[in-house]
C-alpha cells in the first residue's frame, strides 16, 4: 500500500510541474532559446564519476607512491632533493557520492609523500595557487625561518623551504596558517619521510595517513573518516594485495582533526611499533596502535596464513564511518 | 471592447511575468550577486521498520536538486538502495531501503549525508514493526476505534431520558454545556493541528492546510445546515443534532488518525489506561449531541444514526493513521474537524439566542454556568489522556 502523503505530494508536484510546463510553453512562445533550469545535466553526473575515480586512484597511488624529488649531487657529495608543491582549492570526493570543498597540496588529499634520506639537502618550492594565505610547516629540525609559520605565502606567492633532512624517521608536513585547525581539516597535509642512512630491511612499504572529514564544515565532528582520503577504499575498491611471510612496513600517520586520537588494528597478526620511526628498535609488539594528532609510527608485520584480513581504526565508530580496509594475503 | 483585445489585456501581465522568470533563471539573478550556497533541506516523511530492513521515505524540500551520498544508521555507513535514483529534483521524493537487523523497542538515528557533505538525520525513539494491512490488524484497529470513539458516544447518548426528565428551565444549561464541550474540542483539535504543522516540511505550509480545512468545513456545514432546514422551514432539533454529530465525527476522525499514527510510529503505547481515558473523555461527546433533542421527539433509531455519525469516523481515522499516515492529510482533516466544530457552536449559539445576541444569551446565569461546566468537564477528562 502506498502511503497517502506521497500520493498527495506527488499530485502537488504534478500540479506544479504542469504549471511550470505551461509557463515554459508561454515563455518559449515569447522568447527563443530558453534552456532548462535546475535539472542536473549529464555533464554534471559525469563529473561526479570523474571525482570518484580520481579519489580512488589517488588513494591507491598514495599507498605506494613516494616523491623522492629531483636529485642532484652537490659538490662535496651531499644529495640535493628538489620538490615542487602547490596549494590548490579543489572539490574532491571523500566517500562515494560525497564531495568536499578541499584545500589541497597538489590537488588531492593527502599531499604527495616527500621522501629523502637523513642528511640530504631538501628544497621544496611551494607556490600558493589558492585564494588565501597558506604555508608548509615541516616536522623536523630546521632554522626558524624555514618553519612555515611566520612566513605566510600569499595567493600567487612562492616560498622555497630549504633545510637538511633530520632526524630520520616518519614525519609530516601541513599548513600552519591560522586558523590551523581549519587549514588542516580542509586537507592541507602530507607525509614527510626521512630514511636512515643505513636503510631499513627490505619490505613491502605502504603509507597510510589517517584523517577525518568534517564534510558539513560545522567544526563539530567528522562525518567521514578515511585513510589516504577516500572512505573504505582499501575495503571496497582495492583490498591491498600482499604475500604470506613477506615483511610489510606501514608508515602510519595520524592527522585527524576534531578527534583526540585515531588508531589502527590489524586482524590476525601482530606488528612491531617504531614510534615516529626515529629509532631502529621497536617499542612494542601488538595489534593495536593509538596515535594522537600528528603522531605517527612505523609498523612492521608479516601474515602467516593466506586469506582476507581486515584492518581498521579500533574506534569502531571511525571504522564504520570509512576507516576500514582489508589485506588480501596471497600464498 | 472586442474579445481579442480583452484576452490580450488579460494575458499581458502573465506574459510579462513569464518573461521575467526566464530572464531571471537565465542569468538575470547574477545582477543580485546571489551566491550559489548549497541550502539543503531533506524531509523524512516516513520511516518504516520492516523485517531486517529500514525504509526511509524522503523528499527534497530545498531549492536545488539533492544528491544522496551516503546513508548512516546510528553513525555507521550502511549499504542502501534508492528508488528512483540518488539525485532528487526539487520537491521530488525517493525511497531508501537499508538492510538492517534492527531491534524492536530500541532507538535509531538514520542520517542521509548529501553530496555536499551535509548530514540530514532523523531519530526514531522506539523502533516498532510497521504494520502491514492485514485482516487481523484491520480488526484490531477497528476495535480500537470502537472502544475510543463509538462506544463512548453511544454511552453519552443514553443520557437523553435523564435530560428530558430534568426541568425545561435547564435547557439553556444543556445547550451552553454542549457549546462548552465543543469549544474545548475545537481548540484541542486546532492545538493538535498546529503541533503537526510545526513539524511538517516548510513547503507543505501546514498552518495554511489547517486553515483550508477549517474554512471548507465551516462553509460546508453552513451549506449543509441550510439544506437540512430548508425542507422544514426552521432549524429542527434533529437537524441540529445531526450537525453536531457531524462536527464531532470529523473531530473524532482526526483523533483516530492521531491514535493510529502514534501507535504505528512508536510514540505511544496504547495501554489500557489511555483507552479508558479516551472512553471517558469521549462519553461527553455523546452528551453534546443530545441538547437539541431534549424537546421534540427522537427515536432510538435516530439516536443510533447520530451515534454512528459522531463515533464511527474514529475507526476510519485509526485505519488511515495506522496504515497510510500522512502529516499533510492529518492537517487537512484536523482543520476540517476544527472548522466543523466551530460552525456547529455558531449554529447552537444562534439557536439559543433566538434572534438576539448570541453572546448575551450565553452570558445569562444558567447558560454561563453550563458553558463553563462543559469546558471543565472536557478539561478534567482530558487529564486522563494526557501524557
Amino acid at each position: 500500500m502506498r502511503p497517502l502523503p506521497r500520493i498527495a505530494l506527488t499530485a502537488l508536484g504534478r500540479a506544479r510541474r504542469a504549471a511550470a510546463f505551461a509557463a515554459c510553453v508561454a515563455i518559449l512562445a515569447a522568447l527563443a532559446g530558453c534552456g532548462p533550469v535546475g535539472a542536473p545535466s549529464k555533464a554534471a553526473l559525469g563529473a561526479a564519476d570523474t571525482l570518484a575515480a580520481a579519489a580512488r586512484d589517488h588513494a591507491i597511488r598514495t599507498l605506494t607512491e613516494f616523491d623522492t624529488g629531483k636529485v642532484t649531487i652537490l659538490p662535496g657529495g651531499r644529495t640535493l632533493r628538489e620538490y615542487t608543491v602547490w596549494a590548490e582549492e579543489k572539490t574532491v570526493e571523500v566517500a562515494p557520492g560525497v564531495r568536499f570543498p578541499a584545500w589541497t597540496y597538489n590537488g588531492a588529499i593527502p599531499g604527495p609523500t616527500l621522501r629523502c634520506t637523513e642528511g640530504d639537502s631538501v628544497r621544496v618550492t611551494f607556490t600558493n595557487r589558492g585564494t588565501m594565505p597558506h604555508s608548509m610547516h615541516f616536522h623536523g629540525v630546521h632554522r626558524a625561518d624555514m618553519d612555515g609559520v611566520f612566513e605566510q605565502v600569499t595567493p600567487g606567492g612562492e616560498f622555497v623551504y630549504s633545510f637538511n633532512a633530520e632526524p630520520f624517521g616518519l614525519h609530516l608536513y601541513h599548513c600552519h596558517t591560522m586558523p590551523v585547525k581549519m587549514h588542516i581539516a580542509r586537507g592541507l597535509y602530507g607525509v614527510f619521510l626521512i630514511d636512515p642512512k643505513t636503510p631499513r630491511p627490505p619490505a613491502r612499504e605502504m603509507v597510510l595517513m589517517m584523517n577525518g572529514f568534517d564534510t558539513d564544515l560545522a567544526g563539530a565532528e567528522n562525518e567521514i573518516y578515511t585513510v589516504n582520503g577516500y572512505a573504505n577504499v582499501y575495503f571496497r575498491d582495492y583490498p591491498i594485495p600482499i604475500k604470506v611471510n613477506e615483511l610489510q612496513r606501514v608508515y602510519l600517520v595520524n592527522i585527524t582533526e576534531l578527534d583526540l586520537v585515531n588508531s589502527m588494528h590489524t586482524h590476525a597478526t601482530f606488528f612491531h611499533v617504531y614510534p615516529t620511526g626515529t629509532m631502529m628498535t621497536p617499542s612494542a609488539f601488538t595489534d593495536v596502535v593509538t596515535l594522537g594528532q600528528a603522531e605517527r609510527a612505523i609498523l612492521e608485520f608479516k601474515y602467516k596464513y593466506p586469506g582476507r584480513y581486515l584492518f581498521h581504526a579500533h574506534q569502531n565508530e571511525f571504522a564504520e564511518l570509512g576507516w576500514l580496509g582489508q589485506f588480501e594475503v596471497k600464498p | 471592447m472586442s474579445g481579442w483585445k480583452l484576452a490580450a489585456l488579460a494575458l499581458l501581465p502573465i506574459a510579462l511575468v513569464a518573461a521575467m522568470v526566464v530572464w531571471f533563471a537565465n542569468g538575470g539573478s547574477r545582477l543580485l550577486a546571489l551566491t550559489p550556497a548549497p541550502i539543503e533541506a531533506l524531509a523524512f516523511e516516513r520511516v518504516e521498520f520492516k523485517q531486517q530492513e529500514i525504509v526511509l521515505h524522503v523528499r527534497n524540500e530545498g531549492p536545488e536538486s539533492f544528491h544522496v551520498g551516503q546513508v548512516f544508521v546510528n553513525d555507521a555507513i550502511w549499504d542502501f538502495s534508492i528508488v528512483p535514483g540518488r539525485t532528487l529534483g526539487r520537491l521530488s521524493g525517493a525511497t531508501i531501503s537499508i538492510p538492517y537487523d534492527w531491534i524492536e523497542g530500541e532507538p535509531y538515528t538514520v542520517t542521509v549525508l548529501s553530496g555536499n557533505g551535509i548530514p540530514h538525520a532523523k531519530t526514531v525513539d522506539i523502533a516498532m514493526r510497521t504494520p502491514a494491512p492485514s485482516a487481523r490488524l484491520l480488526l484490531v484497529f477497528a476495535l480500537l476505534g470502537v472502544y475510543v470513539g463509538v462506544v463512548p458516544v453511544f454511552l453519552g447518548l443514553l443520557w437523553l431520558p435523564a435530560l428530558r426528565a430534568a426541568p425545561r428551565a435547564w435547557l439553556d444549561f444543556w445547550l451552553a454545556l454542549t457549546m462548552g464541550l465543543l469549544v474545548f474540542l475545537g481548540i484541542d483539535t486546532l492545538k493538535e493541528a498546529l503541533e503537526i504543522a510545526g513539524r511538517v516540511p516548510s513547503f507543505v505550509n501546514g498552518v495554511l492546510l489547517v486553515a483550508l480545512g477549517a474554512a471548507a468545513a465551516f462553509l460546508g456545514i453552513t451549506a449543509a445546515g441550510r439544506a437540512l432546514t430548508r425542507g422544514e422551514g426552521k432549524s429542527s432539533g434533529m437537524s441540529l443534532a445531526i450537525l453536531i454529530a457531524a462536527g464531532i465525527g470529523l473531530h473524532n476522525l482526526g483523533e483516530g488518525l492521531a491514535i493510529g499514527a502514534a501507535y504505528t510510529l512508536g510514540e505511544v503505547a496504547l495501554g489500557s489506561f489511555l483507552i479508558i481515558g479516551f472512553t471517558l473523555h469521549n462519553t461527553t461527546e455523546g452528551l453534546a449531541i443530545l441538547s437539541p433533542l431534549v424537546e421534540g421527539s427522537a427515536s432510538w433509531r435516530n439516536l443510533a444514526v447520530l451515534g454512528l455519525i459522531g463515533g464511527a469516523p474514529t475507526i476510519l481515522g485509526t485505519w488511515a493513521g495506522a496504515f497510510t499516515y500522512s502529516d499533510p492529510l492529518s492537517l487537512l482533516f484536523l482543520g476540517i474537524g476544527a472548522g466543523a466544530i466551530f460552525q456547529v457552536v455558531r449554529i447552537l449559539a444562534q439557536a439559543q439566542a433566538k434572534g438576539g445576541s448570541a453572546l448575551e444569551a450565553l452570558g445569562r446565569g444558567r447558560a454561563a454556568a453550563g458553558f463553563v461546566t462543559g469546558f471543565l468537564l472536557m478539561y478534567a477528562t482530558s487529564l486522563l489522556v494526557a501524557g
